[in-house]
């Protein structure tokens, strides 16, 4: 009986420690990535910042983003951080509200579109013949689909038009590019050994393309996700500025409108316009890198980290020896 | 031995990895003559690609040359420029490589990719740089025809030769060809080797020849030089190595593989795996799967000696013989 429970013990523990190895090696990875990757480790920390910032809205702000508060074109003070705006409203608050709006649109836009390219490119990449031939014809349909002239129309004929119509819009024409780049992608996949022996060894078609091609392109899907997030969010606020999306709500966009038609840099409240463009530049900028750092995954070749460093090293010591540096 | 046309001085060749470095080369010296076929055998691993890309310098990061000379007619290869490099490479070595199919790009035909190597080295027209291609084509025994065809046109025999034309398309003094036909059958093998042979008559370049297979290499070769994680056994004429050779490893590989004539007999291997380079034992490397090892093999790491005139070995037991 003794016996059993010890071995019940060990087994316990064998589990336990086995869960935190994984763990360990889970964590390891993750620092594995940003370790001499600095564009990961900025992106990374910017990213993270403005999405707390947007996911704690509510509890960071000072005051309510929607109601005159103080007076307006406030400088910046103890009271109002970041200064007020033309209507006395407070624009710290509002950049993070405003957050909310935007990222919520660019992600949502980048998510529909990917899934739009992924689904497209692979099929037609992966399938060819006849399927191929109406899938890019699609592709190249909208492919020359003229995006922001369509918002633009849309936007006059429906008066102004509000977050949900401009992600759907975004979401559903932002994709034929990704879905050529997969497409093509996947036809050069397509036709290595490990395909066809999985061919051969009767798996589904379902499986090959989920298990034996889509990890081959996850670099490319995800750079194209965060390009499509990063263009989604630049033509959310392109619409704001020209007022054609819901100035009502606050949004980066929105932010900039106001700060553009009440003339506040006429006025010398540069705090209105300066905000949300930074708020908009550098988030932006943290996508960018982290699109840069994503190559490094997916490229093994590519991988640096601090065995390149102790590499570099070595290698002027051995110029040095051999008199060329 | 006349003067060496590529002498090799205590080369060394590292990888940094993140797990540690590496030494896939250790500590080689080497020497070819003008028109001499120099073999070098060994298993998987052992720093037999490793040694031929350091002799081009092709070799990248995380790769690193630390120790040595790489004397080309007394050149140092490792410590020429970038426009000497380029003019080195091809002019005076030029390399065929493993899986030397693949190295042909796919959408460029042959003849363009033939041209391409001479017109980038010589100041030549184009148009006598295709005449040049053709005859290229023709020593290496395809129809100048050839020329507008695409890789995928070609079996993987007639491939193989256009890759040994580009190779020998500027007449280099050295060849260094790394598994050339590992991946073709034994006939176009043959074929390919007897040709190669008829061609080092004609235009006595040398051979580096790098192979895994030590029956051809004991035809082929005039000195074989046997590598073991990293470092160079054994070195000496073709027929001693292959005949009576003396580092127990030589032993085992030669005994690895079958004779076609004589009786069947059992064959054995050498036992255990080839040595993690990151975790080498204290010792010649080689005393873990070693028959004859014995204690000083555990501490001291054997150098090469001299036993006769140019041959020598890396092993504690043939001091002990003499």
């Amino acid at each position: 009986m003794s016996n059993l429970t010890n071995t019940e013990v060990s087994d316990g523990t064998d589990n336990h420690s086995e869960f935190k190895q994984k763990l360990k090696n889970g964590f390891n990875k993750f620092i594995a990535f940003f370790q001499g990757n600095p564009p990961g480790i900025i992106g990374g920390i910017l990213i993270t910042m403005i999405l707390l910032g947007a996911l704690f809205a509510p509890v960071l702000s000072s005051h309510d983003p929607e109601k005159r508060v103080a007076r307006p074109h406030v400088a910046p003070n103890a009271e109002h951080v970041l200064g007020t705006t033309r209507s006395g409203r407070d624009v710290y608050s509002q950049v993070l509200q405003g957050a909310r709006k935007t990222l919520s649109v660019a992600l949502f836009a980048g998510i529909i579109a990917t899934t739009i390219a992924v689904a497209v490119g692979v099929t037609s990449g992966y399938f060819g013949g006849k399927i191929d031939e109406w899938m890019n014809f699609i592709t190249n349909v909208f492919l020359v689909f003229p995006q922001l002239p369509l918002l633009i129309v849309l936007a006059a004929f429906l008066g102004q038009v509000g977050s949900m119509v401009i992600t759907i819009l975004l979401g559903v024409t932002s994709w034929p590019w990704g879905a050529r780049v997969i497409r093509s992608q996947t036809m050069a996949i397509r036709s290595k050994e490990f395909i066809i022996a999985a061919e051969v060894m009767g798996e589904s078609k379902v499986r090959i393309i989920l298990v034996e091609i889509l990890p081959n392109l996850i670099s490319i899907v995800f750079g194209g996700f965060l390009g499509t997030v990063i263009y989604a969010m630049g033509a959310e606020a392109g619409l704001g500025i020209l007022g054609l999306g819901d100035a009502t709500e606050v949004s980066w966009g929105s932010m900039l409108y106001w700060a553009q038609t009440s003339s506040s840099l006429y006025t010398g409240a540069w705090w209105e316009m300066i905000v949300p463009a930074t708020a908009l530049a550098l988030t932006g900028g943290a996508l960018a890198l982290l699109n840069m750092s994503i190559d490094q995954v997916s490229n093994p070749k590519l991988k640096t980290g601090p065995h390149m460093k102790l590499w570099k090293k070595l290698k002027h010591d051995a110029d040095k020896r051999r008199g060329l540096v | 031995m006349s003067k060496a046309l590529l002498e090799i001085k205590n080369l060394c060749v590292d990888y940094v990895s993140p797990n540690g470095i590496a030494r896939a080369v250790n500590n080689v010296s080497l020497e070819i003559a003008p028109g001499e076929t120099l073999g070098i055998a060994g298993e998987s691993g052992c720093g037999k690609s490793t040694l031929a890309f350091a002799i081009a310098r092709l070799h990248k990061s995380p790769a690193l040359i630390s120790e040595g000379k790489v004397l080309y007619e007394g050149r140092d290869v490792l410590t020429m420029s970038e426009k000497e490099l380029r003019a080195f490479r091809w002019n005076d070595v030029s390399v065929v490589f493993q899986s030397a199919m693949n190295s042909l790009n796919p959408v460029i035909t042959i003849g363009e990719q033939l041209t391409d190597v001479i017109v980038a080295h010589k100041r030549i027209t184009y148009k006598e740089a295709t005449l040049k291609a053709v005859e290229l084509l023709a020593i290496v025994g395809l129809h100048g025809d050839r020329l507008g065809s695409f890789p995928h046109q070609l079996s993987g025999g007639m491939r193989q030769r256009v890759v040994i034309a580009i190779a020998l398309a500027l007449e280099p003094k050295l060849i260094i060809m790394d598994e050339p036909t590992t991946a073709l059958d034994v006939v176009v093998e043959r074929e390919i080797l007897n040709e190669l042979y008829d061609l080092k008559e004609k235009f006595g370049f040398s051979i580096l020849f790098i192979s895994h297979d030590l029956s051809l290499m004991g035809e082929i070769a005039d000195r074989i030089g046997v590598m073991y994680a990293g470092n160079l056994i054994e070195i000496g004429d073709a027929k001693t190595v292959f005949s009576n050779p003396s580092h127990p490893y030589t032993k085992g590989l030669i005994a690895s593989f079958p004779t076609i004539h004589g009786p069947k007999v059992r064959l054995y291997g050498i036992p255990g795996d080839p040595v993690n380079l990151l975790r080498l034992p204290k010792g010649c490397n080689f005393s873990t799967r070693c028959t004859e090892c014995v204690d000083i093999c555990k501490t001291d790491e054997p150098a090469l000696i001299d036993l006769h005139l140019d041959y020598q070995a890396a092993c504690h037991q043939i001091v002990r013989n003499k």
